[in-house]
C-alpha cells in the first residue's frame, strides 16, 4: 500500500502529473474575485471565508478525474484489482495521495490567499484548521465520484455534477468555521460537525467507491 | 405467493397493465376534485388572500419530491440485494418524476413567496434544501444516461442513491444550521396545535395529496413499463446482431 | 496447484458468448486458446482473472495465485523501466526486479522512462511485470503483440522457464511461441449456440 502511495505521489510531482494545477487555480480565484467585486477591504473581508472555501473546493474538483481515469486507461486498475491489495485499500490510498497533493497543499497556501482576500486576523487560524479538517472529506467524496464515472468517456462534467451536491455539507460547515472564527465567535459546533463528516466519509466511502470500481471493471 | 413475485417482469407487466388505468383514473378524479374544491370552493385567507390557494399544488408536490427519492432508495436497495431488474428500472423511472415534482414545488414556492415575502427566491433552508435535492436528481439521471451497460448503470446509480441519501439528509441539517430561514415549519401534521392549517383547507389538501400520490404511482408504473419494453427491445436488437 | 474450470459460461455486454467450457490446468502446463476474433477469448480471460463474474459454472484456483496481462500493460510513462517494475514488485510483496529485467533483455534500458520506449520494448516491460509478481498462474491476452521475432523467442523461453518452475500459463495467441508441449484449446465449439440474454432473464417471457 505504501508503494502505491509513493508511486502516486511520484506521478503527481513528475512532469505532466498535474501537481500545482489546483494550487494555481486556487490562487487565480483569490486574484479574480477582488477584481470582480472591487477592492474595498470590508467587502472582501466579509466574503473571504466563503470565497476561500469555494475556491479550495473547486481546486480540489479540478484534479478528481485523474484519481482513477489514468490508471483505468493504461490498464493499471485491472492489474491492481488482481493484486493482493483490496480495492478498498487502493481507493483509500489514492484518495490520500490526492489529499496530500491538493488538500494539504491548499491548506498550507491558504493563509497567503487569506491576506489577498483581506481576511480578518482572527480568521487565519480557523481557515487553516477548517481546511485541515474538511479537505480530506473533499478528497474521499471526490474519489467516490471518480469511481462512479471511471468507465464514462469524457466524464469530467458528469463527475462535477455528481460530486458538487455531495460537497454541500462540507462547504457549509467549513465556511461557517472561518466566518465565525473571523468574527471571534464560538466555532466548536461547526468544526466538530465538519470533522464528523470527514471521519464518516473516510470510514465508509472507500467501500462504496471500491464497489463502484469493481462494477466498472467488469 | 410472495411479494417478490411482482418483481418478475412478466407478472409485473400483467399486474400493471390491469392496475394502471385504475390508478390513473383515481389520480385524475382526486386531483380534479381536490384542485377544484381547493381553488374555487374555499374561502380566501384573511391575511394571504387567494394566494394561499397555491398550497394545493405546493405542499403535495413538495411531499412527493421527497417521497420519490425515498422510493428510489428502497428500489435501489432491492436491486442491490435481490437483483430484481424491475426494481432497478422502477428507480430509474421515478427519478424524472421526482425531479418534476421538485421543480413544481420550487416554482409554486416562488409564486407564493413573491407576494408574501416580497421576493421570488430567498436562501431559506427549506428552499435551499429543495434546490440541492434537484441537483441530486439531476446527477442521478445523468449517471443513468451516461453509462451504456444497463446493469452497470443500475449498480452505479443504486450506490449513488444510497450515498446521496445520506448526504441529502446531512445537507438538510447543514442548511438549517447555516440559516434559520423565512419559511414556516411544515403545518400539515400539526392539527390541534396552535396556528394550524385552517380546517376549510385541510380536507381539500388531503384530497390533493392523495391525488399526487396516485399520480406518482401511475407515472412510475407507466414509465417502468416503458423501460421494460426498452430493455426487451435492446435484447432483441443484440440478439439480431449475434444471430 | 491446479486451475479447474467447470461448465463455465461467460458474458460480454449482457450476452453470453461462451458456454459449457470445462478444462483443467496443472502445475507446469500451458494452454493456448484459439478462436476467431470476437469468440470471447478476452472475456474468458477477464472472467478467469476475477475481473467480471461468470454467468454460470465454477472456476477453482488457489487464492491470489493469478496474474493477468492484457493489451494495456499498466505502465506509467513518466516512471523509468526500473521504477515501473519496482512498483509492481512491491505491490506483490517483492519480486526480483534485476532478474526480470535480465530475462526480458531490459537491463540496458533500466533507467529510461517508459515514455521513451518503443512499442515492442514497452511490451517486454509489460511481460517482465509477470515475473516480478511471483504468481504461478499467468493469464495472458495476446502477449506477443508488437514483439519482433527475437523477442517472441525470448518470451517463449521465459514462459518455458516459468512452466519448468511449476508455473502455469493460459495464453490467447495466434503466434507460435515455440512451446510444443502446450495444449491448444479451440474455443469455437464452445460458442454460445442460441445467443442468450444473460442479464435480465425474464424480459422475454414478459412478452410471451
Amino acid at each position: 500500500m505504501m508503494s502505491l502511495l509513493v508511486r502516486d505521489l511520484r506521478l503527481a510531482f513528475r512532469a505532466g502529473g498535474g501537481f500545482g494545477l489546483g494550487l494555481a487555480f486556487f490562487l487565480l480565484v483569490a486574484v479574480l474575485v477582488p477584481l470582480g467585486v472591487g477592492p474595498e477591504g470590508s467587502t472582501l473581508a466579509k466574503i473571504a471565508p466563503g470565497i476561500l472555501w469555494v475556491g479550495a473546493l473547486l481546486a480540489c474538483l479540478l484534479s478528481l478525474d485523474r484519481i482513477f481515469a489514468l490508471d483505468f486507461e493504461d490498464g493499471s486498475l485491472d492489474l491492481l484489482a488482481t493484486s493482493p491489495i483490496p480495492m478498498e485499500g487502493v481507493v483509500a490510498v489514492k484518495a490520500l495521495a490526492h489529499w496530500l497533493v491538493t488538500g494539504l497543499a491548499l491548506t498550507l497556501v491558504s493563509p497567503v490567499l487569506g491576506v489577498l482576500m483581506n481576511l480578518p486576523p482572527a480568521g487565519f487560524f480557523w481557515l487553516v484548521a477548517s481546511l485541515l479538517a474538511g479537505t480530506p472529506a473533499l478528497s474521499v467524496i471526490g474519489a467516490f465520484g471518480a469511481a462512479l464515472t471511471v468507465g464514462v468517456k469524457r466524464g469530467g462534467l458528469l463527475l462535477s455534477l455528481l460530486v458538487l451536491p455531495l460537497y454541500v455539507p462540507t462547504l457549509i460547515f467549513g465556511a461557517e468555521v472561518v466566518k465565525r472564527g473571523a468574527q471571534g465567535a464560538e466555532v466548536g459546533t461547526p468544526l466538530l460537525l465538519l470533522a464528523g463528516i470527514t471521519a464518516g466519509s473516510v470510514a465508509l466511502l472507500p467501500f462504496a467507491a471500491a464497489a463502484a470500481i469493481r462494477v466498472n471493471l467488469r | 405467493m410472495s411479494i417478490w413475485e411482482y418483481a418478475n417482469p412478466k407478472k409485473f407487466m400483467q399486474t400493471s397493465a390491469w392496475a394502471l388505468p385504475w390508478v390513473a383514473g383515481l389520480a385524475a378524479v382526486s386531483l380534479g376534485v381536490g384542485l377544484v374544491w381547493g381553488f374555487f370552493l374555499t374561502p380566501d385567507d384573511y391575511k394571504q388572500g387567494s394566494t394561499v390557494k397555491i398550497i394545493f399544488l405546493h405542499v403535495p408536490s413538495a411531499m412527493m419530491a421527497i417521497n420519490a427519492w425515498v422510493m428510489m432508495l428502497v428500489a435501489s436497495l432491492i436491486w442491490l440485494i435481490r437483483r430484481h431488474h424491475v426494481s432497478a428500472l422502477a428507480a430509474k423511472a421515478a427519478a424524472p418524476v421526482g425531479l418534476t415534482f421538485t421543480a413544481i414545488a420550487l416554482v409554486t414556492g416562488a409564486f407564493w413567496g413573491q407576494p408574501m415575502w416580497g421576493t421570488w427566491w430567498a436562501w431559506d433552508p427549506r428552499l435551499t434544501a429543495f434546490l440541492i435535492l434537484a441537483l441530486f436528481y439531476l446527477g442521478y439521471i445523468a449517471l443513468w444516461e451516461a453509462v451504456e451497460n444497463p446493469d452497470t448503470a443500475a449498480d452505479l446509480t443504486a450506490v449513488l442513491c444510497m450515498v446521496g441519501s445520506v448526504f441529502a439528509v446531512l445537507s438538510r441539517y447543514a442548511v438549517k444550521f447555516w440559516n434559520q430561514g423565512l419559511h414556516q415549519d411544515s403545518t400539515i401534521m400539526k392539527v390541534g396545535e396552535k396556528d394550524p392549517i385552517a380546517p376549510a383547507y385541510y380536507l381539500p389538501l388531503i384530497v390533493c395529496i392523495a391525488g399526487f400520490v396516485l399520480l406518482f404511482v401511475a407515472l412510475v408504473l407507466a414509465r417502468t413499463r416503458t423501460e421494460i419494453r426498452a430493455r426487451r427491445l435492446q435484447a432483441l436488437l443484440a440478439r439480431e446482431r449475434l444471430a | 496447484m491446479e486451475l479447474v474450470v467447470t461448465d463455465l459460461a461467460v458474458e460480454r455486454g449482457g450476452l453470453t458468448v461462451l458456454e459449457r467450457l470445462s478444462f483443467r490446468l496443472a502445475a507446469g502446463e500451458a494452454l493456448i486458446l484459439r478462436g476467431p476474433n470476437g469468440v470471447g477469448k478476452t472475456t474468458l480471460l477477464r472472467t478467469l482473472a476475477g475481473l467480471q463474474p461468470a454467468v454460470q459454472g465454477t472456476i477453482s484456483l488457489p487464492a491470489e495465485s493469478l496474474t493477468y496481462g492484457a493489451h494495456a500493460d499498466g505502465l506509467k510513462a513518466v516512471l523509468t523501466v526500473r521504477e515501473n517494475l519496482e512498483f509492481w514488485a512491491a505491490i506483490h510483496g517483492g519480486g526480483d526486479v534485476a532478474r526480470a529485467m535480465a530475462d526480458m533483455n531490459l537491463t540496458d534500458l533500466a533507467d529510461r522512462r517508459a515514455a521513451n520506449l518503443s512499442a515492442g520494448q514497452k511490451r517486454r516491460l509489460g511481460l517482465a511485470r509477470l515475473l516480478v509478481t511471483g504468481r504461478p498462474i499467468w493469464v495472458l491476452d495476446e502477449p506477443t503483440v508488437s514483439l519482433d521475432q527475437a523477442s517472441v523467442a525470448l518470451f517463449g523461453a521465459v514462459v518455458r522457464a516459468h512452466l519448468t518452475g511449476g508455473g502455469m500459463a493460459l495464453l490467447a495467441t495466434h503466434i507460435d511461441l515455440g512451446l510444443p508441449e502446450a495444449r491448444v484449446l479451440d474455443l469455437g465449439p464452445f460458442r454460445a449456440t442460441s445467443p442468450q440474454i444473460s442479464s435480465g432473464r425474464g424480459f422475454d417471457e414478459a412478452f410471451a
